[in-house]
This record gives structure tokens, C-alpha cells and sequence, in this order.
């Protein structure tokens, strides 16, 4: 167990604008973390989506740019295949990947560009003021469904993880969570796993993180957490869903 | 050996996801407010701390650092 902890090199000492209690604040050190322990600091660029994250920028001690709504595979497609040997990330929200950037993940993921992706998802559109988003769950209320999400009218919501690895296409996908510390760890592990596969040259890589955002779901932190144990993880089951070798 | 923990008393918003996973139940929220005016976490008995580092995990502001205090006295000898 280690004894000693320190903010990662890759993280800026600039303050998160985030909610109390949102754990996209662990997913960023978790990448900056990895990034630190590959050594591939002075050669990586970020892609920040729109949504929460559009600022992450600010957050980073490397290269980011920010993509035009769900459009952030589009471009790290055309860095990645420019300079192969720069290690390319993108960094979106459900909003963004799951609703108007479906088209482009879908394709990326289907060409097997050689980029990763961290895909938070926390059920709702959170910077835009928690409006229903495709992974909202049944009977989950939002500022665009008061009563609940209606299955009937709209459909259940879409398991990004799984419908990437439909594609025939070799990939790792995988879903993670951040909501206690084991599964920080694993998180961290998988989040590893896709940039070194990336590193290798080998594959399209993705991680889901299911994420919490208290304060559009109109709980306390510790509720979120909660919520998110009891409701959300039994729909977006965690662990590996396609890895390049099956 | 020993370690110091410190919590960046400016960077907390008081989330208190730390004060929960702390397994000898150190950490608790203060009563003043920071500059950001979040009621920020301190370490209520810092006697009990093991140094798990858990805390330090779970914040998402990375507010928490441990780091190893030099023994000044073993380096003289």
C-alpha cells in the first residue's frame, strides 16, 4: 500500500469548475496518473468534448484541443493518422458521445483508429442543465422528463460498451467505475491497459466510466454514489466487454 | 518513518466522499467556510490516521497529499 500521495505531474494546479462531489475529478487524475506512468507526457494531445468537460484544458499539463459537439473522434482521427507517433485521447460525455457524436464513435471505433477514448457516463446531460440524456434510465427524472424517462415513448437507454463491441472490428472496450476505491483501482488498470494497447499500435480503445453527477440528479454526494451502486451499475454491467484478442 | 497529511483547505468543496471511505473515521467537515465558501474537510483525529491514503483516492479535487516527513534526528546521527 502506498504510504505517500501526490497530485500527478500531469495535472495542472488550476481549481475544477466540477459540482462538489463529481467524480470526473477522479477520472482526470486517473488519466493524468497513467500518462505520468507511461512517460508519454511531451507527446500526447487530448481531445476535450462539449459538455463538463469542454474546460479540460485547464486542467492538463499537455496538449488539448476542443472538438465541435460529439465531433472529437473526427479529430483525433485526423491527428492520430498525421503524427502516429503522438498518443491521442478523447475525453466526452455521454451528451457527447452517445447522443450527437454517435455517428463518429460508431465509425472510428468501426476503422480501428489507433486512439482512446474516455467515455463518462452519468445518465444525464450535466453542463447544459440535466436534461434526459440516451443513457438516462427508465422512470429517472430530468428537467426534460419531470415524470420519469418513459421506456415507451423513448425508447431504453443505449449501452454504449456494448454496441461498440458489436462491431467486427477488433477493439478493447471496456466499463469502469470510479465510485469507491476498488474500483478506482480497476479503473485506473483499465484505463492503462487501453492507452498501452494504443501505444502497441494495436487497437481502437474505450473506456466507459460510469460516473455520478449529484447535483442534476438532486442528490448529495454520498447519495450519488449510492444511486449509482443500486441503479445504474445492475443496467451498465462493469468489466472487460471486448478485448482485441476475442 | 512517519507522514504528513495535508488537505489544500482552498481546493476542497466539502463533497465529504473522503470522510466515507476513511476507514478509522479521521476526517470530518469543518465549520467555516473556505474562500470558495464550501465547508472544507479536516482531520478531526489525526492520532488515528494510517496513512491508507483511500482519502487521497477518492477526492476529486486532489486536495489531499501525503507526503514522508524526514526524521531529522536519525539524519544527524
Amino acid at each position: 500500500m502506498p504510504k505517500t500521495f501526490k497530485k500527478p505531474e500531469a495535472l495542472s494546479d488550476q481549481k475544477t469548475h466540477y459540482c462538489p462531489g463529481c467524480t470526473h475529478g477522479v477520472i482526470h487524475r486517473l488519466v493524468a496518473e497513467v500518462i505520468d506512468e507511461l512517460g508519454v507526457r511531451g507527446r500526447t494531445v487530448g481531445i476535450a468534448p462539449v459538455g463538463c468537460a469542454v474546460l479540460a484544458y485547464n486542467y492538463f499539463t499537455f496538449d488539448f484541443l476542443e472538438a465541435a459537439h460529439g465531433r472529437a473522434p473526427a479529430m483525433a482521427t485526423g491527428i492520430k493518422r498525421v503524427r502516429p507517433d503522438l498518443i491521442v485521447f478523447t475525453y466526452q460525455g455521454d451528451g457527447d458521445l452517445a447522443s450527437i457524436g454517435m455517428g463518429e464513435i460508431i465509425h472510428a471505433a468501426n476503422r480501428g483508429e489507433k486512439f482512446t477514448t474516455i467515455f463518462v457516463n452519468n445518465a444525464v446531460y450535466g453542463m447544459t442543465g440535466g436534461q434526459m440524456a440516451p443513457t438516462t434510465m427508465p422512470h429517472q427524472r430530468t428537467t426534460t422528463s419531470p415524470f420519469g424517462r418513459d421506456v415507451a415513448d423513448v425508447g431504453m437507454p443505449v449501452k454504449m460498451a456494448e454496441l461498440l463491441s458489436a462491431l467486427q472490428t477488433p477493439g478493447y472496450i471496456t466499463r469502469q467505475t470510479v465510485i469507491k476505491p476498488k474500483h478506482i483501482v480497476r479503473a485506473k488498470k483499465a484505463i492503462k491497459q487501453a492507452f498501452t494497447y494504443q501505444l502497441e499500435g494495436k487497437c481502437f480503445s474505450l473506456v466507459e466510466v460510469v460516473s455520478t453527477c449529484p447535483v442534476n440528479w438532486g442528490m448529495t454526494p454520498l447519495d450519488a454514489i449510492k444511486w449509482t451502486e443500486e441503479t445504474l451499475l445492475p443496467y451498465y454491467q462493469l468489466g472487460d466487454v471486448k478485448t482485441p484478442e476475442n | 518513518m512517519s507522514y504528513h497529511m495535508s488537505i489544500d483547505v482552498e481546493r476542497c468543496k466539502g463533497c465529504g466522499l473522503c470522510i466515507a471511505v476513511c476507514p478509522q473515521h479521521v476526517l470530518e467537515l469543518s465549520e467555516e467556510v473556505n474562500p470558495l465558501g464550501y465547508f472544507p474537510v479536516f482531520q478531526a483525529r489525526p492520532d488515528d490516521c494510517n496513512h491508507c491514503a483511500l482519502c487521497c483516492m477518492m477526492c476529486p479535487d486532489v486536495a489531499i497529499t501525503i507526503t514522508e516527513v524526514v526524521d531529522d534526528t536519525s539524519a544527524q546521527a
